[in-house]
């Protein structure tokens, strides 16, 4: 299930180059990234409560990031920007992958949105600091994840909020979404590095080592009857809101 | 609003919805959409001051009790509460033998629905509409090209004009055009009959009853209807009969259609009067197994028909509305675009199964009193003796009259 591709000093060139590989599909519902499109409603329920309970909002208005700046890390063609974009927010993209960044410009201007995409390393910028700042699947991506990390932590306001998604290392995420995934097609070869996953507590310890707390977190499940949802069940997947300690 | 999911498009501005179709569904649709700070175009060929003029169209409608709480929840009850007239019992009979079930609510239960002309219920949601902003409504408008794409969908107008959304909904009615352009497949069969729709003025009170009574050349339905300006009773007969005696009817004398309807209802009402024009709508069944293509929904009849029997035919497009206003809303509140696949599959899901059974149920009723002969009608009354003798049946019966069964939308909940 990516979405990304790295954006720490310690980038993997093979990653960007998979990644990159898959720009033009990006955008296709029916696509080889069909599970990203099912799984962003699901990811974004859980951000758009974070952003409800973080900021007090009226949990009804359509624009509850008018006003603020919000960065996507590891952004693809911008299947999170573009949402972030129509609650409101000045969006920021950045991506490792060339090709991503091309895809996600084009698409965004046809779809008549205003969100600056970048291409390369998040450290070599100076893009200043942001409201809301996510990750999705990127970190099991990133081989030096404490860099990583504090990267991130250097872009959240002091009052930020930051959402992070990541699989987790257990034996039902390498049967599921590394070995059957793949081989079903679900999710493209090459995605997934099952020794690369983070568990809950790792991160919880590498976002301390930045300065950052991490919010209780909720698992990303599939079942028969109700499709990708949150679960309580962290096994396969997770997504956790982070803010400053 | 308007410009939340794009901006501007050279010719007129972009908006959330493109609605195909400004009858009763379409432009319930507009109102509710616009109710949540959505955006519409609205495009219909026909002249409004056409529509709304007396003696266009003398059908009514049983506005069912979730029907009932969409129009409240647009603010609309204000305006069509005079007009109704509250259906307090439905009576079923097969050709007034022996043998009827009467649905008759518990008081706190409420009514089983509310009798309104069309004409009145255009005027309401044509007089809404038009001090609704948000709604764009172009009439008299013909659609010489639909087009749909990853970015937005369009449509250009004879005379040049190009309007532009996100969404494309087709709410054209049973033989939609741009559903026929899609080639969304529907299973359909004919019933080789026709409704025979006319306005009667009756000796008795109706007491507010619906009667149902079925005939195997089929149902001969009677629905209250308030009461005239001079006092006169008063109900809207809609009369089944087969294609080829369909002529024959509306050719009859005005005495002699009289007699034809007065053999049928056997005094129920005492002495009759035809009031009005009378008119014929072929009947059918139909149902699309998809509902949705890219940017593009389907609702109300352009989505399934069915036999008016139950009048549940309006009731199950306001249905469409509800969910399809709650798909879109939902998504636009996590930041989806209106044309996101998973908003319309979360629309198509709600709605598919649901109006499939409700066609079938009411399909299957036709079927089983459109069998004639002794021994199917000795059955027939059998079968409604027991569900009159069995409260939960009958309850049943009357929660899907009400239209309050199934998963149902928030804006149809009261």
């Amino acid at each position: 299930m990516p979405d990304a591709t790295v954006t720490s000093v310690t980038i993997r060139p093979e990653e960007a180059a998979h990644f990159g590989k898959l720009a033009s599909d990006w955008w296709d519902p029916k696509g080889r990234s069909a599970m990203l499109h099912r799984l962003n409603p699901v990811r974004l329920e859980f951000i758009r409560h974070a952003i409800d309970a973080h900021w007090a909002q009226d949990i009804r208005t359509m624009k509850p990031l008018a006003g603020k700046r919000a960065l996507d890390v590891g952004c693809g063609a911008g299947l999170l920007c573009e949402p972030l974009a129509r609650l409101g927010a000045e969006v920021t993209g950045v991506d490792a992958a060339p090709a991503n960044i091309e895809a996600a410009a084009l698409h965004a201007q046809g779809m008549g949105l205003d969100i600056a995409y970048r291409a390369g390393e998040l450290g070599t910028m100076d893009a200043g600091r942001f409201d809301l700042v996510t990750a999705m699947e990127v970190i099991e991506h990133v081989a030096d994840k404490g860099a990583f990390v504090h990267e991130l932590a250097l872009r959240l306001a002091p009052d930020g909020l930051m959402v992070l998604s990541t699989p987790n290392r257990t034996a039902a995420s390498r049967l599921l979404l590394v070995g059957a995934a793949e081989a079903i097609g679900a999710v493209p070869h090459g995605t997934h590095d099952w020794d690369d996953f983070v568990t809950p507590e790792e991160l919880r310890q590498l976002l301390s080592a930045a300065g950052l707390t991490m919010g209780a977190p909720r698992g990303i499940g599939f079942s028969p009857v109700h499709g990708l949802r949150l679960t309580g069940d962290l096994s396969l997947n997770y997504i956790v809101t982070v803010k400053r300690d | 609003m308007a410009s939340a999911v794009a901006g501007q498009t050279a010719n007129g501005d972009k908006r959330d919805l493109l609605i195909l179709g400004g009858g009763l569904v379409g432009m319930t649709l507009a109102l509710a959409a616009a109710r949540q700070g959505i955006s519409s175009h609205v495009v219909d060929r026909a002249d409004p001051a056409d529509l709304t003029a007396e003696g266009f169209d003398g059908r009514a409608s049983a506005i069912s009790t979730a029907s009932w709480n969409l129009f409240a929840n647009i603010g609309l009850a204000p305006q069509l509460e005079p007009h109704g007239c509250p259906i307090e019992s439905i009576a079923v009979t097969d050709g007034m033998r022996p043998g009827r079930i009467d649905f008759r609510p518990e008081p706190h239960e409420g009514s089983l629905g509310r009798m309104f002309a069309n004409r009145i219920l255009r005027l309401t949601l044509f007089e809404a509409a038009k001090d609704e902003p948000l709604i764009s409504w172009h009439s008299r408008a013909e659609i010489v090209e639909r087009e749909r794409g990853p970015f937005g969908v369009s449509v250009r107008l004879a005379d040049g004009t190009q309007l532009s959304a996100s969404l494309m909904v087709a709410a054209e009615g049973r033989n939609s055009p741009t559903r026929k352009e899609t080639g969304l497949t529907i299973a359909k069969w004919d019933y080789s009959h026709q409704a025979i729709i006319a306005g009667l003025v009756h000796e008795k009170p109706h007491g507010n009853v619906a009667w149902e009574i079925f005939y195997p050349a089929g149902p001969f339905a009677l629905l209250p209807l308030l009461d005239g300006p001079a006092g006169q009773h008063r109900s809207a007969l809609v009369w089944t009969v087969a294609d080829k005696d369909a002529a024959g009817v509306l050719a009859l004398s005005d005495r002699a259609f009289l007699t034809e309807v007065e053999k049928r209802m056997h005094g129920v009402f005492g002495s009759v009067s035809v009031e009005g024009p009378r008119s014929a709508f072929p009947l059918g069944f139909h149902h699309t197994a998809r509902i949705t293509a890219e940017r593009l929904a389907l609702i109300g009849d352009a989505a399934h028909g069915i036999h008016p029997i139950a009048g549940q035919g309006l009731n199950l497009g306001l249905r469409d509305v509800g969910a399809l206003v709650e798909a879109i809303a939902d998504g636009m509140r996590l930041g989806l675009d209106l044309g996101d696949p998973q908003v319309l599959k979360r629309y198509e899901n709600w709605r598919g199964l649901d109006s499939f059974m409700v066609a079938l149920a009411t399909d299957g009723l036709t079927r089983l009193f459109g069998i004639p002969g002794r021994l199917p009608s000795a059955i027939r009354r059998l079968g409604m003796g027991i569900v009159q003798r069995t409260p939960p049946l009958k309850r049943w019966f009357m929660d899907e009259a009400r239209g309050v069964t199934g998963d149902l939308p928030e804006l149809l909940k009261g």
